[in-house]
């Protein structure tokens, strides 16, 4: 019955998102190439349905491409951080500089460093604008661990990596998946940045970008749509990860 | 040295952004084999300070501090400690919670018999059927019993704890004394035990070490010739009355106020 209601209660909000979008388009009379329909949509996906598979595959692999590099160097910097005063001193202002600069203008950047590298630029991309969350997180977790914890294994003396892998890390876990939530929704971005922006792009903004080219509006809409599932999709295998994983952090409903 | 702790002429200064700051200066305390040392002493004197000299966390400026006849220079695996903070590992049953030191000290040791002493400890102390729970599903002091647990479950020399029972109301406070007092008679650590509590002095300690207010030395020691085996009842007995005011009397010593005329 729980889960029967976990699954309704969305799926009912999606038609009735999508009802919405409709009888918009109907009652304002709006022609296709001001703003596509949903009942235009499966058409569109009907006659491109190879390129929609292989934009997705190949957006959905360079997110998740970029989002591992995140990881492991936002891990890396944030044991870094949490376990150096010095070190957090020294990179916090860098990062944070780094951070505050829109992606958008690294584009270029990258395109001319690593010219005709499509692929590595956009994993490059999707990698740069998602991994300050994760280090962030985890340097904080790193840094505010009580001393007791740290003090259970170093009075027996275990040395500093046991008494990583025992408590530091897995106490940081929730911080991490936290941060992942937001790191796996920026990679996404990232990559489509560089696929839409980009000439002889490739994946789901590249099908974006010719459907705009050829003033194919279903075609765009359909790319948004596809976009969001996958977005959906994406975040929701970080929250299966961090269930299995993290599940522990959740409070029980009393 | 039949003293299995043995702390000599230990100072300590901390480095503060305002210049250092003494905390211990000149402290000896000894406790024998199989001894339970209470000590207490004014808030903020340098007792955590103590502990954490003990378990080697730390290296005192001068002084020594040697436990079983070996000099104290970096932990031991010899030592358990308990805080006032159970600090219980949310993502471990109760069960592994107690096992971690045993993953630390005996590394070979197969994973049933962990479970076996982890059980029958659980057991001697009122958590017989908790094993599988999480920590955040039990009492406050439940969890402290657990942490008892775990500070022990490797049969250490040494048995060091920081106000372990501070954060607990009084009734539940004086049933963990009662467990304390039943885990000694069963298992052969020798303990020191930080206490803002003076029925808790007395009541678990042979003896009760009056620290002085900061920086700290020994002010006092009062030796408890209280039978071993003493109910909560003995507190009201007009001996343990008598030591409870000379007590009272020295921590007003050490907080720098006259004891009150009798
Ligand atoms: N790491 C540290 N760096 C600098 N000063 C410290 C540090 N740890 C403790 N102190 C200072 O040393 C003094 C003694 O601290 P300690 O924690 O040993 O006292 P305590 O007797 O345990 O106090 P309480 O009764 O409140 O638990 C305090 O004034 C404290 O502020
Ligand atoms: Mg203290």
């Amino acid at each position: 019955m729980e889960s029967l209601r976990r699954i309704a209660v969305p799926v009912a909000a999606i038609a009735a998102f999508l009802a919405v979008w409709e009888a918009l388009v109907r009652i304002n009379g709006w022609p296709n190439y001001v703003m596509a329909s949903p009942s235009d949509l499966p058409a569109a996906y009907a006659q491109f349905w190879e390129l929609f598979l292989v934009g997705a595959w190949q957006t959905l692999w360079r997110t998740v491409a970029g989002l591992a590099l995140a990881v492991v160097f936002g891990l890396l910097l944030g044991m870094i951080m949490g376990f150096s005063r010095v070190m957090r001193d020294a990179l916090y202002p860098l990062l944070v500089g780094f951070n505050a600069i829109p992606k958008a203008t690294l584009v270029p950047v990258l395109a001319l460093l690593f010219i005709g590298q499509h692929d590595f630029n956009t994993v490059m991309m999707a990698f740069l604008i998602s991994f300050f969350p994760i280090a962030v997180s985890v340097g904080i977790g790193l840094s505010t661990l009580e001393p007791e914890y740290r003090d259970i294994l170093r009075s027996l003396g275990a040395s500093r990596f046991t008494i990583f892998r025992k408590i530091a890390l897995p106490k940081t876990l929730p911080e991490f998946f936290g941060a992942l939530k937001v790191s796996v929704t920026l990679a996404f971005i990232g990559t489509n940045l560089v696929e839409i922006v980009s000439p002889h792009g490739r994946g789901l903004g590249a099908l974006f970008l010719s459907g705009q080219t050829n003033s194919n509006y279903p075609l765009m809409f359909a790319v948004l749509i596809a976009l969001a599932v996958l977005g959906i999709a994406l975040y929701y295998a970080v929250v299966a990860l961090e269930r299995t994983f993290a599940g522990w952090a959740e409070r029980q409903a009393t | 040295m039949d003293n299995l702790i043995e702390i000599r002429g230990v100072r300590h200064a901390y480095q503060t952004g305002a210049g250092p700051l003494p905390v211990l200066d000149g402290l000896d305390i000894s406790v024998p084999k199989g001894e339970f040392c209470a000590v207490v002493g004014p808030s903020g004197c340098g007792k955590s300070t103590l502990t954490r000299l003990v378990a080697g966390l730390m290296k005192p400026d001068a002084g020594e501090v040697w436990l079983d006849g070996e000099k104290v220079t970096s932990p031991r695996k010899t030592v358990g400690m308990a805080f006032q903070n159970p600090v219980l590992l949310e993502w471990r049953s109760i069960l592994d919670n107690v096992i971690l030191p045993l993953e630390i000290v005996a590394p070979a040791m197969p994973r049933r018999d962990r479970v076996a002493r982890a059980e029958a400890l659980l057991e001697m102390v009122g958590l017989e059927g908790f094993e599988a729970k999480r920590p955040s599903e039990l009492s406050g002091g439940m969890r402290q019993r657990a942490s008892l647990c775990r500070a022990i479950v490797h049969k250490p020399d040494v048995l060091i704890m920081d106000e372990p029972f501070g954060a607990l109301d009084n009734f539940t406070r004086e049933d963990l004394w009662q467990t304390m007092r039943d885990l000694r008679a069963k298992e052969p650590f020798t303990a020191v035990l930080i206490t803002h509590d003076l029925r808790e002095s007395v009541f678990l300690g042979d003896q009760v070490v009056v620290l002085s207010g900061r920086p700290a030395r020994t002010q006092h020691i009062l030796n408890v010739d209280l039978p071993q085996d003493r109910t909560i009842d003995v507190l009201y007995t007009q001996k343990a009355a008598d030591m409870l005011h000379t007590l009272r009397d020295q921590i007003k010593i050490a907080q720098g106020r006259a004891p009150e005329a009798a």
